[in-house]
């Protein structure tokens, strides 16, 4: 068969490009743009080749927080997913029991971002949040205004509360999709709760846990409204991240040049850690 | 190993249970003894796999007991009944190696490595996984994923009973044969109890020492491959076993005997009187295909038949006759000339069979 050549059908792709254009490129690029130049204003612009990116990447400032950040969401996600994983076993599989299980892990999740910060602002205070007051009463020194490590902990809670629903409920699909004829091999064979556990379900829940690390890393490097409403980044700038420093730095100080090397860094590290992420589990398999 | 006895068992899948129909089992007692190779063999929906999944404790049965050597086991779980089986369709665990997947059952018991190593290779040799025995089985072919499901099972020599669910229906016609020997070879090498459940005749009669036929939820014959053949004691295991099955004719009771049509077919008094007491009038006369004598000249005892089919099969021919407008099964050899537009043929009374309300009357009763 003769196949005609006719290159007039690039013009099909034409809306997809306009539209990656608008949508990624253009906005990515004029980053690009501005991270390279120093801009006084309108007109006095000055090309500074890579110091930006020197200067942030040297900067104590974008290492604390890139520190904490990472520290944070590690923490998330040592807590989030076996927590997550370990509240979709204990479900109910059938019946009215389980829809009201799902209505009730879904609740955290439709709650937006400030309402939730809000929700744990006042949870947390001593003299009128339930949280708070009862830990004070039952004789703890819990005050995250002041303290750091009751500062770190109510953000992390927060998170958990907020977001373990997630996993959960990715980790619920994912086990109901195992076929009972592995559950009634595994008992003919045998195996022990913990043997079914680690050789049937959690293989079979590889691929959602892979998405829900993923989500749960990026959503939890990238976290900005519930500690800036919980806490303002404080006490001192100890609960202060990534994105946070990101936008004092773009908003409060206007240093667009700045702002927009620590943009691209910032973007370059959630790439490569999920990627990291994604091609360690996926290869996982493959070992053998 | 054990001796596993079955009691008034009943199952019905419905909670609440109307009639018969709702019943998967119908009430009914077998038992399997130690150490035999059976095969359940019955169509598709009567039963066999239920009655398997109660064996097990995969599901628990709605009336009646289940005893092993005497010991009722209803309510223990597969694990504490300490029983393996293999599924119609092989469960792998992907995840792990073919070896892991073989030891799997053995570690779970808490074996030691030792012995679990000898334990799978041997098994491994049996059913010729050496190739692929550390590769992940994730990648294997249907017929091996199902010699591994079927390995699992095997592997434990101390089980009380090794279950298999039609384990070969995935798998291509020359291995199958090949595995079933491999199985047979089994059960005489370790003497484990094996009930083998399958739909395909051949299968259970080369496998098993005893057959039991299962329709419409029961047992209804339980004996060797050669009873069923030669005495079916139900219609059904009559019209079930047998290529083609049992020639089974409809007849009414008359003095002296029953009729079909103008064929009288004299019967002994003892049996006469029998019907006379049952007073079904549900009464069949069944005889095998290969029973029939057909001969192309007429004599006292022969009833005159068109001849509507002849078809060869290669080393015998099924030839298909009109005996007024009944329709008569007969095989013949070979050899036989079947040309003829009609033909003669002749039941040996020892052969033909009475059957009131589809079950046999048995000759001893006379």
């Amino acid at each position: 068969m003769n196949k005609i050549a006719d290159n007039r059908a690039w013009w099909l792709v034409l809306p997809v490009f306009i539209l990656v254009a608008f949508s990624a490129l253009i906005p990515l690029m004029t980053v690009v743009n501005y991270s390279v130049q120093d801009i006084f204003g309108p007109g006095s612009a000055y090309f500074v080749g890579t110091e930006w990116f020197e200067e942030v990447l040297g900067s104590d400032r974008l290492q604390d927080s890139l520190g904490r950040q990472f520290l944070f969401s590690g923490a998330v996600l040592a807590i989030q997913i076996p927590l997550g994983i370990g509240i979709a076993l204990m479900m109910p599989t059938t019946g009215k029991r389980a829809s009201l299980c799902l209505i009730l892990l879904a609740i955290p999740l439709l709650i937006p971002w400030n309402v939730v910060g809000t929700i744990w602002q006042i949870f947390g205070r001593g003299d009128i949040g339930l949280f708070g007051w009862g830990l004070n009463q039952l004789g703890m020194d819990y005050n995250y205004t002041s303290s750091t490590v009751d500062a770190w902990l109510t953000v992390l809670l927060m998170d958990v509360w907020h977001w373990t629903p997630l996993v959960a409920l990715l980790c619920y699909s994912g086990l109901r999709a195992i076929p009972e004829a592995f559950y009634q091999a595994a008992e003919i064979d045998r195996a022990s709760n913990w043997a079914i556990f680690r050789y049937i379900q959690l293989p079979r829940l590889k691929s959602v846990l892979v998405i829900a690390v993923l989500l749960r890393f990026m959503d939890s490097f990238m976290i900005y409204t519930e500690p800036f409403v919980l806490t303002g980044g404080g006490p001192g700038s100890s609960t202060t991240f990534l994105s946070q420093t990101l936008t004092t730095m773009a908003i409060g100080q206007f240093d667009i040049g700045r702002a927009a090397a620590f943009s691209l860094i910032y973007f370059l590290i959630v790439l490569l850690v999920s990627w990291l992420f994604f091609t360690a589990i996926t290869h996982l398999d493959r070992q053998k | 190993m054990a001796e596993i006895q079955l009691k008034s068992l009943a199952h019905s899948y419905s909670k609440n249970p109307a009639g018969p129909e709702d019943y998967a089992i119908r009430q009914m007692s077998h038992v399997w003894h130690k150490g035999g190779a059976y095969a359940l063999l019955g169509p598709s929906g009567c039963g066999k796999s239920t009655m398997l999944n109660i064996i097990s404790g995969l599901l628990a049965p709605s009336e009646g007991d289940v005893l092993f050597d005497n010991v009722r086991v209803n309510e223990l779980s597969p694990k504490d009944r300490n029983i393996a089986q293999v599924f119609q369709f092989p469960v792998i665990y992907d995840s792990m190696t073919v070896y892991d997947n073989l030891a799997f059952p053995l570690r779970n018991a808490g074996q030691p490595k030792a012995k679990i190593k000898v334990k799978v290779e041997e098994i491994a040799a049996i059913l010729e996984l050496e190739p692929v025995l550390h590769k992940k089985a994730k990648g294997l072919t249907a017929d091996e994923k199902q010699k591994v499901s079927m390995g699992r099972g095997l592997v434990r020599d101390d089980v009380s009973a090794i279950l298999f669910d039609e384990p070969l229906t995935v798998i291509d016609p020359q291995l199958k044969w090949k595995l079933r020997r491999k199985l047979k070879q089994i059960h005489e090498q370790f003497n484990i109890t094996m009930v083998y459940v399958t739909h395909d005749q051949l299968e259970a009669s080369t496998f098993a020492d005893k057959i039991a036929v299962m329709y419409g939820g029961q047992i209804v014959q339980f004996g060797t491959p050669r009873e069923l053949f030669e005495s079916p004691n139900h219609t059904f295991v009559g019209y079930f076993i047998g290529s083609p099955g049992m020639n089974l004719v409809e007849v009414s009771r008359e003095d002296g005997g029953v009729r079909f049509d103008d064929t009288f077919v004299p019967l002994s008094e003892t049996l006469c009187d029998h019907i006379e007491r049952v007073g079904s009038s549900n009464l069949k006369l069944g005889i095998r295909p290969e029973f029939i004598q057909v001969t192309d000249h007429a004599s006292d005892d022969t009833h005159e038949c068109a001849v509507r089919d002849v078809e060869d099969l290669g080393t015998y021919k099924i030839v298909t006759l009109m005996l007024g407008d009944r329709v008569i099964k007969a095989r013949v050899s070979e050899d036989q000339d079947t040309e003829a537009a009609t033909l003669h043929v002749a039941f040996p009374r020892q052969w033909l069979k009475l059957y009131i309300d589809e079950y046999l009357v048995e000759e001893q009763a006379e």
